[in-house]
């Protein structure tokens, strides 16, 4: 067992030199495109320490979302900022000077910083049970037995329904500025195609199996949600397009569903249990699983639609 | 004793890191960048200190509120660069200028 | 430990010495093409030694199905994503290295 410790231990410390490295690197490389792909490196590690810290549910979103769907999105922008760019380079780069000692005081400033909150981190009490007991003393009224599920979609489900109020509003923002077509300067080629016809089903599959599970373990709508919004994603970017049809009124459905029925479903607890989203124990387990079936919906839907929009927008301004 | 300790004070590095990055890059991609590292500094801070629970199990409030921060970020992030994009068109700068337009 | 405790432990050793051969490639071969060579040949074999020393062990077939879909996923993904990168190499006029 001594092997085992020192093993982890050694585990855990070159993690978290490879974390501060890649976020350093990210940060500095002189060429944005390197600066994307380490950062989404970086995602990557990110999702291995919470392994490490005993949060599976954290990892699942974070291999899915801030590795893989940020990653997309900042190469989608950078293909965009280069195109604009090449079409017009008239303009002057920016000249910003900044004095020497103010870089020096950021620097002195950011120490300082650092280590204050070191030390604040250092001299908490080594234990400490925080909510834990509360949420395990209820675990059995939640409805499920996942306790990261039941603080989400029962305890503080409010967090959830206004979640994903937030991000119905951040994608009505990114429509009416363009989204993000997909930047195709060449074919996309067959095995492409195949691929990810062949791939959406499982894509599909994974994500009814996270949001099933999700109830008693790593797992649940965000997840499923992000699982389903990759598919959409990939489809996109291999050329596939929906019917015009599709994208009126049953996409829209599909994105307003999941904060639609958060909203119906506060106010029916407040009706009937006089506090908001406080499910009757004896449905509990019925209702979350409800909910969360069509906020993995919209969830899915929102992030694959952040790929459509009007991709002529950007040269009309021109 | 836990690694919950060492995972914090690298969230603090994380976050001091991404500080520096989005007060010294003039470029929006980067600063975006910039303020994402910033946010995996916090959540790794939040959710290591979650697992000092002396148990197995590590405080689930903490991670529920992660993963929500998780999806905003990304919304957020999405948001900033459309943003970004404008911008560019605009102006031909991905950058903040000091001076208004006269 | 078991006999299969002892299976399992060779076969996630070989796996883990795959993985290591395949990155050494990965940051020391000359070119694109050569690099997703050694990517991808040794990360196949050293995920499939690893899920295979993980099969072993596993407590059920529900299990080891799931352990198998993984590595067979992550081959349909390797093999699209390097084939994607060598094309677009190709595409923007990359030498190959001789």
């Amino acid at each position: 067992m001594e092997v085992i410790t020192w093993l982890e231990w050694a585990f855990d410390a070159v993690l978290s030199v490879g974390l501060l490295w890649l976020a350093w690197r990210a940060l500095a490389s002189p060429d944005l495109f390197k600066a994307i792909v380490l950062f989404v490196s970086f995602g990557l590690l990110m999702a291995l320490a919470w392994v490490r810290l005993d949060a599976p549910d954290i990892a699942l979103a974070e291999a899915a979302i801030g590795a893989g769907l940020t990653g997309a999105l900042l190469l989608a922008a950078l293909a965009r900022l280069r195109a604009i760019a090449f079409k017009d380079t008239s303009v002057p780069p920016p000249q910003f000077s900044k004095p020497q000692f103010l870089h020096w005081l950021l620097i002195f400033f950011l120490l300082w910083l650092g280590a204050g909150l070191g030390y604040a981190i250092w001299v908490l009490p080594p234990y400490s049970t925080g909510l834990s007991v509360a949420v395990a003393a209820h675990l059995d009224a939640s409805g499920v037995s996942n306790p990261v599920t039941a603080v989400l979609l029962n305890f503080r489900a409010y967090d959830t329904m206004l979640e994903m109020i937030v991000l119905l509003m951040a994608l009505l923002g990114i429509w009416s500025l363009g989204g993000f077509p997909p930047h195709t300067d060449m074919p996309t080629g067959s095995v492409l195609d195949t691929f990810s016809r062949l791939l959406v089903p499982v894509f599909i599959l994974v994500a009814a199996y996270l949001l099933w599970i999700g109830a008693d373990a790593p797992g649940g709508a965000f997840q499923a949600g992000s699982v389903l919004g990759a598919a959409g994603v990939l489809l996109l970017l291999s050329g596939w397009r929906p019917r015009v049809s599709l994208t009126q009124w049953p996409l829209k459905l599909a994105l307003a569903a999941g904060s639609s029925a958060f909203v119906i479903m506060g106010l029916l607890t407040i009706l009937y249990e006089g506090q908001l989203l406080a499910y009757p124990a004896a449905q509990a387990g019925m209702l979350i699983l409800f909910l969360e079936s069509l906020a993995t919906i919209s969830i899915g839907a929102t992030l694959a639609a952040l790929f459509l929009g009007r991709s002529s927008d950007h040269e009309e301004n021109q | 004793m836990s690694n919950a300790f060492l995972y914090a004070l690298v969230g603090v590095g994380l976050f001091s890191l991404g500080f520096y990055a989005l007060i010294r890059h003039v470029h929006l991609l980067r600063k975006i960048l910039a303020i994402n590292v910033m946010g995996s500094g916090v959540f790794l801070v939040l959710v290591a200190l979650a697992k000092r629970t002396g148990s197995a199990l590590p405080d689930p409030v903490p991670h529920a509120m992660v993963i929500t921060g998780i999806v905003v970020a990304v919304s957020a992030t999405a948001l900033a660069l459309i943003l970004m994009l404008k911008l560019f068109a605009e102006t031909g700068q991905a950058a903040l200028s000091d001076r208004r337009k006269e | 430990m078991i006999p299969s405790d002892y299976v399992a432990v060779v076969l996630l050793i070989l796996g883990g010495i795959f993985f290591f051969s395949g990155t050494v490639g990965l940051l020391r071969f000359p070119d694109v093409y050569t690099r997703l060579h050694a990517l991808t040949k040794a990360d196949n074999v050293g995920l499939g030694l690893i899920v295979l020393g993980l099969v072993v062990q596993a407590e059920s077939w529900f299990v080891v199905g799931k352990l198998l879909l993984i590595w067979l996923l992550v081959l349909f993904a390797g093999a699209s994503a390097s084939h994607l990168i060598a094309k677009r190499a190709l595409h923007r006029g990359i030498r190959m290295w001789k």
